[in-house]
């Protein structure tokens, strides 16, 4: 199987600031592939560089075996980016939107119905692109990226500024996008979404691109403690120090008068004296994220 | 092909949508030829109201016939009230205040403070006074003067305002289409999704450039019909069509101008204060709104560079004058080589994003 993206040592710099520092980057075709990194960290020229918008300073890309620079038009309809919700012309309905975007590409009308049924705005074909709810644009921004049926879509943010149920939603959609055997790649500011959506992370900082792996395995790697909390009051903190020193578990026990936290590495013993002690009540055990995983690579909090 | 038509479609769709623009580029220009052709309807010479104080054997010995005559260029009162007469006479309502001394002699008494009226009621007062003495002595004139106008009789200001006012229309239309629509496009990123998409960059001009071409006709359209309403009564010469042409090479010449802007300015803001900066001087110096006949040379001279007085002038030429090719066919050419000049400008500035 040939990779759906191919790049290696991409350069680009604005003026004094180098944006994107030597990337090397293998997407596979099929795979929904995620970028994670701080504002500034150069995912956002990365992709422009994927998708044909800008001309590396450096390095080579190919994106489905062919070269993005200069505007190659034998790729361009096998690839579907879709741009920020607003990217409408004004005073259109969401259907003439969609059937204008479709016929840049020679697609029919029926086709571009089909799609904006499909994203679940059959609905709304007739209202004004500007009076759609945040999560019905970027619906309808998805469907114009996705109208002339692309093997391999860019996603940059889909989900910012949208409430939690919208979010879900459209996870969903993009689900089934890539299980039809689309490759995906997605920018996002959200580390909950990558961990649920993607197959692969690449985590970028300073224009570089810091670790690429499965989010699973980029936590598991991080051999992080495991983190207990329980309702304090059951048991103090004091006493649950010696009770572990005694049984010789090694943890860090901390009370805020509301919890009990106890992080330690073998949750086994802790547990089981948790629940000698009968404190288990309101018990919830967190294993690391990857926020965790983000904090330890670019060592600073996440600027989303 | 395809991509062209519907990028047309879409942006006639949008423009239809917009009232403001819609306004502002067809009702807005028609409202100024209404309001301008009300207000200089018949104005060629002032009606004069001349106060009479006391008798005036002049006046008062006049025959039916004689009186007339008078009553068309003259409204004569009878105020007796010397001091009342004076003061409308000052403060305007009146033009001339005249009155008989003892001697015989007429005294006219009138306000410098309009020129024209002044020139005029001592040029008709003065009239029936030569023309009186002329009667007296019973021998007939040596002299005669007839004076007539050089212009058609039926030269009337709608014949110059309509074209002034339709050049105008069209260059703001024109510069402010091609302006917004190219910061709209670049900053709402549907340049960047045109970019994106397999259309060739022609398609994507040409849709928009279209549309405003159509625009221009239908401005053309809505302000002759108006103009040639017996109410306004504008009279088209022979070869008037001629007119269309200009129009359309008009329009593309605002364009490249409001491309230029467009491709400068980074903000609908910017782009909107720059193409009325451009725009609304140009008008009043091109003599969109009255003629410039009266006009110092150094202004004149600044007219000559203008597109838009050209436009006008060739207008005005084809429209009412009887003017054919010869008048439009300079003006056309070098309307479209200021459109390729400009055109290449903005070429040379254009952003694809403002990155």
């Amino acid at each position: 199987m040939t990779a759906a993206i191919a790049a290696e040592g991409l350069r680009k710099r604005y003026g004094d600031v180098q944006a994107v520092d030597g990337v090397d980057l293998e997407v596979k075709s099929g795979e929904f592939f995620g970028v994670l990194g701080p504002n500034g960290a150069g995912k956002t020229t990365t992709l422009e560089i994927l998708e044909g918008l800008r001309k590396p300073d450096e390095g080579s890309a190919r994106v489905l075996g062919l070269s993005p620079w200069p505007r190659n038009s034998a790729l361009l309809p096998r690839i579907g980016v879709q741009l920020q919700a607003s990217a409408f012309f004004e005073r259109l309905t969401a259907r003439e939107q969609i059937v204008t975007f479709g016929s840049l590409y020679g697609v029919g009308a029926a086709r571009a119905d089909a799609m904006l049924a499909r994203v679940g705005l059959a609905d709304s074909a007739g209202t004004a692109a500007e009076k759609l709810s945040g999560g019905q644009g970027q619906r309808l921004a998805i469907a114009c990226a996705l109208v002339h049926d692309p093997e391999l879509l860019f996603l940059d943010e889909p989900t910012t500024g949208l409430d939690p149920q919208a979010r879900r939603n459209l996870w969903d959609l993009l689900r089934e996008i890539n299980a039809e055997g689309r490759t995906v790649v997605l920018t996002t500011h959200y580390l909950d979404e990558a961990e649920i959506l993607c197959d692969r992370v690449a985590v970028m900082d300073h224009g570089r691109i810091l670790k690429t792996d499965p989010p699973a395995t980029l936590v598991r790697e991080l051999d992080a403690p495991t983190r207990l909390t329980v309702e304090s009051g059951r048991l103090t903190a004091d006493r649950a120090r010696e009770l572990l020193a005694g049984s010789g578990t090694r943890a860090d026990v901390a009370d805020d008068g509301v919890t009990l936290t106890i992080a330690t590495r073998t949750p086994a013993p802790v547990l089981a004296l948790l629940a000698e002690q009968d404190a288990l009540r309101g018990l919830e055990v967190r294993g690391a994220t990857l926020e965790d995983v983000f904090l330890q690579l670019t060592g600073r909090e996440y600027r989303a | 092909m395809t991509a062209f038509r519907s990028l047309a479609r879409a942006q006639l769709l949008g423009w239809s949508r917009d009232r403001a623009a819609v306004f502002f580029t067809v009702l807005f220009p028609l409202l100024f030829l209404l309001l301008f052709g009300s207000l200089f309807k018949g104005a060629s010479a002032p009606h004069i109201t001349l106060l009479q104080n006391g008798p005036v054997v002049l006046f008062d010995s006049m025959t039916p016939d004689q009186r007339a005559q008078l009553n068309e260029e003259v409204t004569l009162v009878r105020d007796d009230d010397q001091a009342d007469a004076l003061e409308k006479v000052r403060n305007g309502d009146d033009d001339g205040l005249v009155s008989q001394g003892p001697d015989g002699r007429l005294v006219l008494r009138y306000s410098v403070a309009d020129a024209t009226r002044a020139a005029t009621v001592q040029g008709v007062v003065n009239g029936i006074v030569q023309q009186a003495n002329q009667d007296a002595s019973h021998a007939p004139p040596t002299y005669v003067l007839q004076a007539s106008q050089v212009e058609d009789l039926s030269t009337k200001p709608i014949q110059y305002l309509t074209p002034g006012l339709l050049g105008w229309a069209i260059a703001t239309s024109g510069t402010f289409t091609a302006a917004l629509t190219l910061v709209v496009w670049r900053k709402k990123f549907i340049l960047r999704r045109l970019r994106l998409a397999p259309v060739r960059l022609p398609a994507v001009v040409a849709a928009p450039v279209a549309v405003t071409l159509l625009v221009a006709l239908l401005q053309t359209a809505v302000f002759l019909g108006v103009a040639t309403l017996p109410y306004y009564g504008l009279k088209l010469t022979g070869q008037w069509w001629i007119a269309l042409p200009l129009v359309l090479s008009g329009s593309l010449a605002f364009m490249s101008i409001g491309l230029l802007v467009g491709s400068w300015a980074k903000t609908e803001q910017t782009a909107t204060a720059a193409a009325q900066l451009i725009v609304l001087p140009m008008a009043f110096l091109s003599g969109s709104f009255f003629p410039l006949d009266s006009a110092p040379g150094w202004l004149k001279t600044i007219s000559t560079v203008l597109p838009l007085h050209h436009l006008s002038t060739a207008m005005q030429n084809v429209l009412t004058r009887g003017g054919g090719w010869g008048d439009a066919l300079p003006t056309i050419g070098g309307l479209l080589l200021f459109t390729a000049v400009l055109t290449l400008l903005a070429v040379r500035l254009f952003r694809w994003d403002d990155a």
